[in-house]
């Protein structure tokens, strides 16, 4: 189980402006261990999707060129202060996480 | 050590969300696209066309990313039926770093970091009514990003 997601969403008129960070080591499988010279395997997040009130709105596919505890930034229509908001991970190593927020 | 009965039914949520997980979506990644190591081979591997320079797709990007391993990206547009925005990064070992899709409610923007391994061209691609734009910047990296 992935660690949960730090949302932040708040509405403006009728948009809402999402901000994630998502703890996460996002390893490339290109860095080296520093004391054991090998390589790390390569750990990251691959699909990230993004719900309002239970409708998709936002999905994503990342490579291992997301930096280390991503954050990120997407904004949708049709929102009220109340609404729901559910971003969820998987990464690939079949890890994964969900967090649920409330739009403000 | 206490089990709270707060942190059990929030498990038994997450599980029950995970299940939920939209398999198409998962079906769907361009694995193919992630992997290819050429940039304009990995753009035409996830559209199937070249993109064409415009204006009406903005990056906000530094010129000299200080640390190459956390580097912003804002891409916007002011183009309408908006499909997707990708981040391209040309001399990455895998060009292509992150792309995002959009929803009939989506507002054409996003914000991401990500990582540079050198100094390089950064593209950002937006598929908009069928068609493929583009914008990109020279960014220059003192510190790679990409590890070793």
């Amino acid at each position: 189980m992935g660690k949960p997601i730090k949302i932040r969403a708040k509405v403006k008129g009728d948009v809402a402006e999402v901000k994630a960070l998502m703890p996460h080591d996002m390893e490339s499988g290109l860095r080296r261990d520093a004391e054991t010279g090998e390589l790390v395997a390569a750990h990251y997040i691959t699909d990230v999707v993004a719900e309002h009130n239970g409708e998709v709105v936002m999905t994503a596919y990342w490579g291992p060129a997301v930096s280390k505890n991503p954050y990120v930034s997407f904004s949708f229509k049709g929102a009220v202060a109340g609404d729901t908001i559910r971003i969820q991970w998987q990464d690939n190593k079949g890890d994964s996480s969900v967090t649920e927020a409330v739009l403000k | 050590m206490t089990v709270h009965r707060r942190s059990v039914l929030k498990y038994v949520l997450a599980l029950g969300a995970i299940a939920a997980w939209p398999r198409v979506l998962l079906a769907a990644r361009p694995d193919a696209a992630f992997a290819s190591e050429d940039a304009d081979k990995a753009i035409a591997d996830l559209f199937g066309q070249s993109p064409v320079d415009s204006d009406q797709v903005m990056m906000k990007i530094p010129d000299i990313a200080e640390n190459g391993a956390v580097v912003p990206v804002t891409v916007t547009t002011k183009l309408e039926n908006v499909e997707s925005i990708s981040v391209v990064v040309d001399n990455n070992p895998t060009p292509l770093a992150a792309s995002f899709n959009m929803s009939p409610k989506s507002v054409p923007s996003v914000s991401v970091r990500i990582k540079m391994g050198q100094s390089s061209r950064v593209r950002a691609l937006v598929k908009a009514d069928g068609n493929l734009y583009s914008t990109s910047k020279e960014v220059k990296v003192t510190i790679g990003g990409c590890g070793g």
